[in-house]
This record gives structure tokens, C-alpha cells and sequence, in this order.
């Protein structure tokens, strides 16, 4: 009750004594009235205008978004974001085969010519061919299962009658007991004969001279296809073929090792090793991969035979990091194509807003947000470096012109109107073209794009400063500096432009807004500022492709709408100020 | 007063000549390499002129091989009986070029300054007489939203609801895919069609200016001793705003129109290049982009022609509305 009492009596001034015991001010006391400053009551009226703060506060806000938003966000200007996506891909294409592969001995050749003469051989069931000079012995052993082999020279001899000194052909180590055999052969006149360990020679005599020659088996032709974890070995397949071929067989040995064969219904068959692991599919499928360097996952070719077979589309599997991989079988004419999904590491374009990317990402995989931050900082910077640039040009020229008068005022104010007629969006342009054909570092570019600017923004400015000063000239306090012998410089930038800086500061807030909308749309045109740099232009730029403008509009909206916040704001504060400091616009 | 208009049209002619030496000055800055460059790409197209013949027309006009005032005087004597050159572009001469387009750009710019004129001077004024009222601060947002907002970015949005979304109107161009099969009215439509998005681009960007200005200039004339005498005389409001204070409103704005009226035939650059309307503005865009320097020296000659006339008209329209500058 009583502080009440208390605050009351404070609040109305009406108290009889003065804190402090002094005598009491009168009501009509020059005491009571609070003088402020010329600054404070421009201040006051400013704070007073709504629109004026609200502008202030959006431009507070763009520079901090621009400046510490861009030193906080982790991401880089130009940074490039790549990642894993998840895609179905192509993975085998998978074909019945029908025609006779071939897998030649290694150091042999076996040509398509010779190929060829190898199907006539097997039409016309002949058991020899030749094929570019080389003779051949064709041998059939199982159903589709043929062994070419070459008769190749091990030994040849000359003599007379029967007897005949035999040399062995080069780098060809002959059995122990090959002379007594051929010896016996000749004696008997048999056309082949074998030594102790197996191996089978021909022979050929003529009265002066004999060869002797051995069949080697160079290529088999099957139309079994292997998948699998196989070496390119040519002795395994051949005995695996054989084996194969002969279906009471359950298993062959070949270099020291055991494989066993486990046949299936529909004709294929699989090959494990003695510890039970999976080491080939045999089947009458060819698998394509679609990407090279594709290994299969472990039972992949039954698999896709079961499903082919079973008419399923789609199967799994464990891949090889234990995890289930869903494998569809589509069929397009004679091919079966198995798809699978499969992560892809790839550059996140246009990926929708998110935890990592506020605004997504754009065309170049990179973070909208942090473009924005970035573009910000060059789009405030071109504004108030031009805005700096002209108002300099223009405080110096204007300043001169408006004090000196006569010729000087009539030739800068020429200037002024010169460079107000040259157009100035094709100039921009024209500097912009060229600066693209020429290649020039984007960098630069805004240095350029910002001389530019200021070049043709001063007249505005140089107008104003000079019809203010040439009203100010004559005043009184002019004479008192002419009188005191101040000289003409201080006059001029010390007593005759501080009372310009008014109408300065208005018409620069103005300008600002205005150089942010003509680098915006220049960078929009793609002839401001370039790639990498950001700028609120250029990121708008995407929509030049109408799929971006319809689909993303994460990408252009926000960089429109910072544009359109940023411009106004400076006019918000602008319009403020100049209400401010001309207050006799109000009623 | 003719001596008045006599003399400032003697001025804007010298300014002219000035100008057109420091453009003829730009066009000499122009890197060689790029003439050049744009040279051969030229002459690389099918059916068109040699490198060296492209090379010898624009010595031709621009006397590059001299110095640059005899070149200058040389250029400007052929540009003065409107002989300008062909244009690289679109090899034909500029001026017949010109004459084809010129009446998309003046149309388009035309409506746009009627509704202009029409929506922005009763807002500015209701928002004077209603000063730092709700309405004032309603227009006053409304025409500084209009000023900041970017042409390219508000087209963009005009496009994404009413092409995209809606599908009412066409992305670009200045004729629909059908226009040769149509009658003539259903030509006029189909044409009057693809001008809504660009004159509402248009007038939504012009209209703050003029609406800030007619405001700013209510409010001087509101203030001034002659208003308050009428209302105390016991006029009434819509006697003292129609009839005393709009009338004196009257003369600032039309001089400010007189400013714009040569500004009708310039074309709106951004505006028609992003529309794709093939006025002045969006062929020039073209020529500039391409390095198409006749057609270029000229658009930037005429540009500077009609802000000298703009001037010119307002000034002379500001001696003929206000009697009082006439005097002095």
C-alpha cells in the first residue's frame, strides 16, 4: 500500500520535495523539458515507424544468416555431397545356350575358321579335319561334348628299308621304352602304338622316312557353361567335361584333387570339392554380369535356374556379407534379365529437405542451405561495395560541382547526364557475354560486375549531393568558414557534406536494395556471379529447366523469397529513414 | 516558351553526340579475341558469311582499323542516315529488324502503363489521405513488396501456378502452338492470352514506384495553406480531395508520365526474355548475349535516344502544366 502510494507520487512528478531535498520545479520549469539530440530525434522517430523496424530486423536477420549461419554450418560453399542410394539394378543377364563353347588348351590356338570346320566335321561325323594347314582329330565323347585335338611332330627319323634313326622334335622328351615300341610297330607294320605309360602315338612311313606324331588334346566344345569359383584351368575342365559326359560318374580327380558331382533334374549339375563347398554350377545358362567384376553369390546359378524353371520372379539370397539379397527375374524375349537392389555411391542431386540438408541439395549435389548462407554473403557484400563506390564517386564529383558552380558544375553535371542516358542492363550484359567468352575467374567477375555498377550508379548520387550543396553555399555559416579561412576541402567535406549525409544514408539504403535486384537478375541470366561461387541469382537460375521449377521447388523458392525479403527490408528501412530525418511530410 | 523547348532540344542533341561517343568508346573496349571468337562462330554456321567477310563488314561500319574519333565520326555519319549495318544475329539489317518488333514491345509496355496508371494513382492517393492509417501501411507494404520484388523470381511463380499447376495459360512465346489455324479474333485472343503474364509481371514491378510518388506528393499538396483554407471554408472532403488537391497532385505525375512515354517503344529486357515475346527487349537480349555488336551499339544508342526524350518531354510538359515554371 504504501510503496503504491510511493510509485504514484514519483510517477506524476507532483511531488513537493525533490529527491535529494531540492526546491520544487515549477511546472512550466526548461528543466522539464528533455532536450534530445538532432541524432535521438531521428533515432526516435525512426524507432517509432513500424515498417522501419521490421525492415531493420529482417536485415539483422540476413546478416546473420549470411555471415555467422556461413562460419557455423559445417558444410563448405562448394561442397559436393555423394552417397549411397539405393537402386535396382541390372545385375546378370541370363541366356540358354544353344551352340557349342569352346575352351582351347593354354599356348593353343583354336580360330574361329577352325571352329567352323569342326562344326562341318561333326555334320559330316567325320573324325579328322584341317583347318589352315594344321590336322585335327575330332573325338566325340558324351552328348554334346567333342575334344579337338592336334596331331603335333614328336620325333622324325630317315633310313631305308624299316630301319630308321628317329630324332626327337625340339624341347619333346620321349618315354623310355618309345624306340623299342616304335621298333615293334614298324616290325609289325601297325599305324599307332603305345608306350608303357599310356600315351599313344601315330605313326607315318614312308620307304626314306618316318614321323612320328601325338595327339594333344587342344579345345573342348560343350555347350555346358561353368559359373563359378573356378580357375581358368583347361585339364580341370577337360575332366570335369568327361566326367560329366559319362553319367554313372559321381565325381573325377584331376592334380591330386577330388570333386564330386551332384546332378540335378533339369540337366544341370553342381561340382564340390571334398570339403563341400560349392566350386562350379554346370548348367546349359549363360550368365552375363551386367557390371564387370561382378562375383556371384554362392549358389546364384541354381538359384536363377530353380527360378527360371519354376517360373518365380523373384528369389533371395545371402550375400556375401550375410545379409538377405532379393534377386527379380524378368523375362525379355530369349534373355532373362536379374535385377537386384544394390547401393549405389553416387552425387546427391536434387535429395528433398532433410535432417542434413535443411533445403536439400541442388543440381551439383550440394547443400541448398549453405549456398543460400553463402550466396547471401556475396549478394549483401556487391551491395554495399557499390553502394560504398558510388556514393564516394558521387560525394567527390557532386561535391565539386555543387561548390565551385560555373564551368566545373556545367561540365560534371554533362558527365552526370551522359552516363544517366547509357543504358545500364546492356552494358551488364555486354560485360557479362564477354566476360564468359573470355573465360574470366569467377572471382573477378564480381570485381568487374562491381566496378561496373558503381561506374554507372553515381550520377544519382552526385545530383543530389550537388543541389544540396549548392543551397548550403550561401548560407551564413558558409561565409563564417570563407571568413576564417578554412580551406577548400575542409570546407567542402567537413562543413558542406555532413549535412548531405541525411539525404546520403536515405538514398544509399535505396540503392542497396536496388544493386542486390540487378546482380540478382544478372546471376539469374547467368551473367553475374558463376558457379562455384553462390549467389541468390544464380541458384533461381535452375529453374531455366521447367522439371527443376515444377519438381524442386525447395531449390528456387527460398532463394526468391530471401531476395524479395532482403530487397524489401533495405526499402523498409530506407523509407523509415527518410521519414525520419524529413519529418515535415508528417501532419 | 519555344525558345525555352528550342534550346533544351538543343541540348539533348549535343548530350546525344556524347553519348554516342562514349558508347562507340564501350564498343571499343571490347576484346579483340572476342570479336573474333564470335567472328568464327559465326562463319562456322551453315549459310553464313566467311570469318574474314564478317570481319570486313564490322570494319566497314566501325572503322576499327583507325583511330577512335576518326572511326567515331565515321560510324555516326552512316548511323545518322539510320544505316546501323546488318545484324550478326539475324542477317538482316538492324533497323528492318527493329521495325519488325518494336510494336510487340510498345503494346505490351503500353497496357502495362494504363494499368499502371490506373491502379497505382488512386492507392496513392487514398494511402495519403489516409496517412499511417491501416491502409496506408497496407499500400505502402503493397508498393514497396512490388519494388523489391524480383522480376525474374515473381515470373517464375506466375509460371509455376498458372502454367504448371493450373495449365491455363503457356510458358513462353507470343503465339500458341495453333495460332495459323485460328480465325482472326481467336488470333487476337491467343495472342492477348500470352500477354497476361507478362503484363502482370510487368505492372506488379512498375506499380510501387508511381504509387510511392503520387503518395509523397498528395501529401505535400494536403499540407499545403490552400487545402487548409478550403476546409475551412466548409468545403467538403471529396470537394477539397478531387477537386483542389488532385489537380495539383496532377502536375508532378504527369510530368513524371512524360518521362516514362519514350520509354514505352525500349522494351522491357528482362521482362520479355524471360516470357520469350520477341519485342525489342528480348531480340536485343539475344543479339547482346550472342556478341551481335551492330545490333547492340544501336539498342544501346536508342535506349539513350529515348531517356534523352523522356527527360526532354517532362521537362517541356512541366512548363506547359505548371504556369509557374514557365515564368522563371
Amino acid at each position: 500500500m504504501n510503496e503504491k502510494a510511493n510509485c504514484v507520487v514519483e510517477d506524476n512528478g507532483l511531488s513537493p520535495l525533490e529527491p535529494g531535498g531540492q526546491p520544487p520545479i515549477a511546472l512550466d520549469d526548461e528543466r522539464r523539458i528533455k532536450v534530445l539530440s538532432p541524432g535521438m530525434l531521428v533515432f526516435k522517430r525512426f524507432v517509432r515507424n513500424k515498417l522501419a523496424i521490421a525492415g531493420s530486423i529482417i536485415i539483422i536477420a540476413m546478416f546473420l544468416f549470411s555471415f555467422v549461419g556461413g562460419a557455423l554450418m559445417p558444410y563448405g560453399e562448394s561442397q559436393v555431397f555423394k552417397g549411397y542410394e539405393i537402386m535396382v539394378k541390372n545385375y546378370a543377364a541370363v541366356t540358354r545356350n544353344d551352340s557349342l563353347l569352346y575352351t582351347v588348351a593354354p599356348g593353343q590356338k583354336f580360330d574361329t575358321i577352325a571352329q567352323s570346320r569342326m562344326i562341318l566335321a561333326i555334320t559330316k561325323n567325320a573324325d579328322t579335319f584341317e583347318s589352315s594347314g594344321v590336322s585335327y582329330t575330332l573325338t566325340k565323347e558324351g552328348e554334346d561334348l567333342y575334344v579337338v585335338g592336334s596331331l603335333s611332330v614328336v620325333a622324325q627319323g630317315k633310313g631305308i628299308k624299316n630301319k630308321f634313326t628317329l630324332n626327337p622334335a625340339d624341347g619333346v622328351t620321349l618315354p623310355g621304352d618309345f624306340t623299342a615300341r616304335f621298333e615293334a610297330a614298324i616290325a609289325a607294320g601297325e599305324k599307332s602304338f603305345e608306350t608303357a605309360d599310356g600315351q599313344s602315338f601315330l605313326l607315318q612311313t614312308s620307304k626314306v622316312q618316318a614321323t612320328v606324331s601325338q595327339v594333344r588334346e587342344i579345345a573342348i566344345a560343350s555347350k555346358n557353361v561353368f559359373v563359378g569359383r573356378l580357375e581358368n584351368d583347361f585339364s580341370f575342365h577337360l575332366a570335369a567335361e568327361r566326367a560329366l559326359a559319362d553319367l554313372t560318374q559321381a565325381g573325377f580327380t584331376i592334380n591330386g584333387q577330388a570333386y564330386a558331382i551332384t546332378r540335378h533334374e533339369d540337366g544341370s549339375a553342381t561340382l564340390t570339392d571334398t570339403a563341400g563347398d560349392e566350386i562350379a554350377h554346370v548348367s546349359r545358362w549363360i550368365f552375363k554380369e551386367s557390371e564387370v567384376g561382378t562375383v556371384y553369390p554362392e549358389g546364384f546359378a541354381s538359384a536363377v535356374q530353380q527360378a527360371i524353371s519354376e517360373g518365380s520372379a523373384s528369389f533371395t539370397l545371402l550375400a556375401a556379407d550375410g545379409q538377405e539379397q532379393l534377386f527379380t527375374v524378368e523375362r525379355s524375349n530369349l534373355q532373362y534379365m536379374v535385377r537386384t537392389q544394390k547401393p549405389t555411391y553416387k552425387i546427391m542431386v536434387y535429395y528433398p529437405p532433410s535432417q542434413e540438408h535443411w533445403l536439400g541439395t541442388d543440381a551439383n549435389g550440394m547443400d541448398v542451405m549453405t549456398r543460400l548462407m553463402y550466396g547471401g554473403r556475396i549478394s549483401l557484400m556487391i551491395g554495399f561495395v557499390v553502394v560504398l563506390l558510388e556514393t564516394v564517386l558521387g560525394v567527390i564529383l557532386g561535391g565539386v560541382a555543387g561548390y565551385f558552380g560555373k564551368w566545373v558544375d556545367n561540365l560534371i553535371m554533362r558527365l552526370v547526364d551522359i552516363i544517366n542516358c547509357i543504358p545500364g542492363y546492356p552494358i551488364y550484359i555486354i560485360i557479362g557475354a564477354i566476360m564468359d567468352a573470355e573465360k574470366v575467374d569467377p572471382t573477378r567477375r564480381i570485381f568487374y560486375l562491381m566496378i561496373a555498377l558503381g561506374i554507372l550508379g553515381w550520377p544519382s548520387i552526385a545530383r543530389v549531393v550537388r543541389g544540396q550543396i549548392l543551397s548550403l553555399r550561401e548560407q551564413e555559416f558558409m561565409t563564417a568558414t570563407e571568413a576564417t579561412g578554412i580551406s577548400v576541402s575542409r570546407r567542402i567535406f567537413r562543413h558542406l557534406i555532413p549535412n548531405v549525409i541525411p539525404q546520403l544514408i536515405v538514398m544509399g539504403t535505396m540503392s542497396l536494395g536496388n544493386i542486390i535486384l540487378i546482380e540478382a537478375t544478372l546471376s539469374f541470366l547467368g551473367l553475374g556471379v558463376k558457379y562455384p561461387l553462390a549467389s541468390w541469382g544464380s541458384i533461381i537460375n535452375a529453374v531455366s529447366n521447367v522439371f527443376v521449377m515444377t519438381n524442386y521447388l525447395f531449390v528456387w523458392i527460398p532463394a526468391g523469397l530471401l531476395i524479395l525479403l532482403t530487397v524489401l527490408g533495405f526499402n523498409f528501412i530506407g523509407d523509415g529513414l527518410r521519414d525520419a530525418f524529413d519529418p515535415k511530410m508528417k501532419r | 516558351m519555344k525558345k525555352y523547348i528550342l534550346k533544351r532540344i538543343l541540348i539533348s542533341i549535343v548530350l546525344l553526340f556524347f553519348v554516342a561517343m562514349v558508347i562507340y568508346g564501350i564498343m571499343r573496349c571490347i576484346p579483340t579475341s572476342y570479336v573474333e571468337k564470335m567472328a568464327r562462330e559465326k562463319a562456322s554456321l551453315p549459310g553464313g558469311k566467311s570469318y574474314t567477310e564478317w570481319l570486313a563488314q564490322l570494319n566497314q561500319i566501325y572503322k576499327m582499323d583507325t583511330n577512335v574519333f576518326e572511326g567515331f565520326f565515321s560510324w555516326i555519319g552512316t548511323a545518322i542516315t539510320g544505316d546501323f549495318g546488318e545484324s550478326w544475329q539475324y542477317n538482316v539489317p538492324v533497323v528492318a529488324k527493329f521495325k519488325e518488333v518494336i510494336w510487340d514491345s510498345f503494346i505490351l509496355a503500353f497496357i502495362t502503363l494504363i494499368l499502371r496508371v490506373a491502379i497505382s494513382i488512386p492507392l496513392g492517393i487514398l494511402s495519403a489521405r489516409k496517412q499511417y492509417s491501416k491502409t496506408d501501411y497496407a499500400v505502402t507494404v503493397f508498393a514497396l513488396i512490388g519494388i523489391s520484388l524480383p522480376t525474374f523470381f515473381f515470373a517464375t511463380v506466375l509460371k509455376l501456378v498458372f502454367s504448371i499447376q493450373l495449365g491455363w495459360l503457356d510458358l513462353y512465346g507470343k503465339v500458341g502452338r495453333f495460332y495459323n489455324q485460328l480465325s482472326p479474333f481467336g488470333q487476337f485472343l491467343d495472342i492477348a492470352k500470352h500477354y497476361i503474364m507478362p503484363v502482370l509481371t510487368l505492372t506488379l514491378v512498375n506499380i510501387g514506384d508511381l504509387m510511392r510518388y503520387t503518395r509523397t506528393n498528395m501529401l505535400e499538396v494536403l499540407n499545403s495553406d490552400f487545402i487548409r483554407t478550403a476546409r475551412a471554408k466548409g468545403l467538403s472532403e471529396r470537394v477539397v480531395i478531387n477537386k483542389h488537391a488532385f489537380r495539383n497532385t496532377l502536375i508532378p505525375i504527369v510530368t513524371i508520365l512524360g518521362n516514362t512515354l519514350p520509354g514505352l517503344f525500349g522494351g522491357a529486357l528482362i521482362t520479355e526474355t524471360l516470357f520469350q515475346i520477341p519485342g525489342i527487349g528480348y531480340i536485343s537480349y539475344q543479339a547482346m548475349v550472342s556478341g551481335d555488336i551492330p545490333f547492340t551499339m544501336f539498342y544501346m544508342l536508342f535506349m539513350a535516344l529515348l531517356t534523352l526524350g523522356g527527360t526532354l518531354l517532362a521537362d517541356i510538359l512541366y512548363a506547359v502544366v505548371d504556369p509557374r515554371v514557365r515564368i522563371s
